[in-house]
């Protein structure tokens, strides 16, 4: 069982980790038209990186991730305040909130945190190349830290979707109806919020902050592109996802340029294809309809 | 302090920083009252492609070479968000948001592929990401001043159809008005005030200088013109500050100095401006409360229960708020631990109710017989 800490499988297996909860979590962001929020949650939880480092000295771990992903809903609940108050649009509020939050974590690393491995550096672009030179024994067995994070995120993000699947379904696509039943959309949106901010803490290590945004946002576009139904599209985002990681990875190896890059490019790529496919889609649909269909005359 | 204001470098660093907060001041109003602040965020990350792409071809950190390129692919950027919120049936915050991941991407990538070829040579050139006024030399202003002058005269030649766009883009369309052609300019207005950016504060954070001076004007201004010359004072305020602070303390990435001054100019904005600030509003509402009577909520609630021919008519709170144009609900609670009124549930989910109890009833038919009776009263304006 040391093939875990093999650098190669544990990097990829990583990308593949995040880029799955990332596209689990972006497909209802994406469906609610919110996708600019994870933007902002990205971008904020630096201040709650920076701050969980200057109380307690941690700069991984399950208090890091909890506390950091508080700023990333703080992010999103001071965004809310100052749209409430109706003075800026909603665009001018997060373009408020989160790059002040992330100025004040970027100067608090700064001036604290000169020679830690914090760095905004690491922050912004990640360095997926490096988490296999972290382990941790589980069990007897060596596994790198990020993987393992992301794991246990991957996995309490699928318990978290599969258990509130319908409230999550109803409070995306209908949130006044949500609330006329009693439910609470406003509660579980705010949960699929900390949850994301909770996975883009785990994954800034390996992919840095604003790349996070192309697993949330890309495969979820893309698979919105080909498919419909909310199912189909959620396992299709994810296995997109899921293959950046290794399409990725063998680019950056072939082509000796950062490996996280490389992978959220390749989403991208994915992208292009979806929307081929769908123009394709789109002119045979369009032949078949004038072979089939008469041709529509004026007078009906 | 005059010793320090005639240093070179800091002259250089805050002439540099005067030129980008009013560039991006005024070139950012429009992109605020047009609702296009996170376009600034798309086509700043999307920059970052376009400085490694500068920096390969012209081959050195000229700063001409990465501003053009950086103008490159933000109009690129720009397109792209276009297509695919046009062609797709994507929505306009997904179109932004991947066009924002992808170029940053590339611009990762471009930049790990920089490290290995140049070697040495591209040292400084992640100060692009959060901006660097040290790295900002004298004759790095002639291009940052050149883009200013020339946007500044674009903004006044075409002063009117760019307001007319930003009210009313339905009118501007009618009226025969190149409106794509206007949509091209402000976006690529947007693009210029990033490139002008670059250098200072960097791709990451530019959105706040787009976004920061704009809404803090607007929370002042009641005309465009106003508001855009506020909006460049407020955007100089915070490059000349940010920049002067971390230029004096080494180490201080310039951006989010610069960034967090405009954000706190923002903000007392929001709290403090006449009309439109927080701390106005609060107070013109509290004043209202204390100068409203007790007697008038009662004798309020004792004409709606007249009108419905029953004393013990449940009137609903949220008429009672209308009529008087505030939130009375403190003064009707005054009137319940008086014993005036009594809260009353109507159905359930239905907003709060409130009664006449037999004192109440008698005070105010001692008020309406005070006060001339009802016919006058309600015919006087409600307050407020």
């Amino acid at each position: 069982m040391t093939w875990l800490a093999e650098p190669s499988v544990a990097i990829v297996l990583t990308g593949v980790m995040v880029g799955m909860s990332a596209a689990l979590l972006g497909s209802f962001l994406v469906l609610r038209g919110n996708s600019m929020l994870a933007d902002a949650i990205s971008h904020s939880i630096l201040f709650g990186i920076a701050l969980t480092w200057l109380l307690s000295g941690q700069t991984s771990g399950p208090l890091q991730i909890a506390g950091a992903a508080l700023s990333g809903v703080f992010a999103v609940y001071l965004i809310e305040l100052l749209t409430r108050t109706q003075r800026l649009r909603d665009d001018a509020a997060i373009g408020l909130v989160f790059p002040a939050l992330f100025s004040i974590g970027v100067v608090l690393i700064n001036v604290y945190a000169r020679d830690v491995h914090l760095d905004e550096h690491t922050v912004l672009l990640g360095e997926i190349g490096f988490v296999w030179l972290d382990t941790l024994a589980v069990a007897g067995i060596e596994v790198p830290r990020a993987t393992l994070t992301m794991a246990v995120m991957l996995v309490i993000d699928a318990l978290f979707v599969i258990a509130f699947f319908k409230l999550l379904k109803l409070a995306t696509f209908d949130r006044d109806l949500a609330s006329a039943l009693g439910l609470a959309p406003g509660f579980i949106l705010y949960a699929h919020l900390t949850l994301l901010s909770g996975t883009a803490v785990a994954a800034f290590d390996a992919v840095g902050v604003v790349l996070f945004i192309t697993f949330v946002v890309v495969p979820p576009a893309a698979a919105f592109l080909l498919t419909r139904a909310l199912v189909p599209m959620i396992l299709l985002a994810m296995f997109m996802a899921a293959l950046s990681a290794p399409v990725g990875y063998a680019l950056a190896i072939l082509w000796d340029v950062s490996i996280s890059g490389m992978m959220a490019l390749v989403n991208g790529f994915f992208l292009l294809i979806a929307y081929l496919l769908r123009w394709w889609r789109g002119v045979r649909a369009g032949r078949a309809e004038a072979l089939v269909q008469p041709p529509p005359s004026s007078s009906a | 302090m005059i010793a320090l204001l005639s240093d070179y470098t800091l002259q250089t660093v805050m002439m540099g920083a005067l030129l980008i907060g009013v560039l991006s001041g005024v070139l950012g109003s429009f992109a605020v009252l047009r609702g296009q602040g996170l376009l600034g965020d798309t086509l700043s990350h999307a920059a970052l492609p376009g400085v490694c792409i500068g920096f390969l071809i012209v081959g050195g950190r000229s700063l001409e070479g990465v501003m053009a390129g950086a103008l490159f692919t933000g109009v690129v950027a720009a397109l792209v968000v276009v297509f695919l919120h046009q062609r797709t049936a994507l929505k306009m915050d997904v179109a932004l948001a991947a066009t924002l991941g992808l170029g940053f991407a590339l611009g990762v990538v471009l930049l790990t592929y920089i490290q290995r070829e140049a070697g040495s040579a591209q040292a400084g050139l992640d100060s692009f990401l959060f901006g660097q006024a040290a790295a900002v030399l004298r004759r790095d202003l002639y291009p940052m001043a050149v883009v200013t002058a020339l946007s500044l005269l674009m903004v006044i030649l075409l002063w009117k159809p760019l307001k007319l766009m930003s009210f009313d883009p339905a009118f501007a369309a009618v009226s025969g008005l190149p409106v794509r052609l206007l949509e091209i300019t402000l976006t690529a207005m947007i693009a210029l005030a990033v490139v002008v950016g670059l250098q200072m504060v960097g791709v990451v954070l530019m959105t706040a200088m787009v976004i920061a001076p704009g809404a803090a004007a607007r929370q002042w201004a009641r005309s465009l013109s106003g508001m855009v010359l506020l909006s460049a004072l407020f955007g100089a305020i915070a490059g000349v500050v940010g920049g002067v602070i971390s230029a004096l303390a080494p180490g201080l990435a310039t951006g989010p100095v610069i960034v967090l001054t405009a954000t706190a100019i923002a903000l007392v904005s929001l709290l403090i401006a006449p009309h439109r600030g927080l701390i106005p509003q609060w107070y013109r509402r509290r004043h209202r409360l204390q100068h409203t009577s007790t007697d008038r909520i009662l004798l309020t609630v004792y004409e709606l229960a007249r009108e419905h021919g029953d004393w013990r008519y449940r009137v609903e709170q949220g008429a009672v708020d209308a009529y008087h144009g505030m939130v009375t609900e403190p003064l009707l609670q005054a009137l319940v631990e008086r014993g005036h009124l009594q809260p009353v549930r109507h159905m359930p989910d239905e907003g709060a109710h409130w009664q006449l109890t037999d004192k109440g009833l008698a005070h105010a038919e001692d008020c309406a017989a005070r006060w001339t009776g009802g016919s006058r009263l309600r015919r006087s304006e409600p307050v407020g």
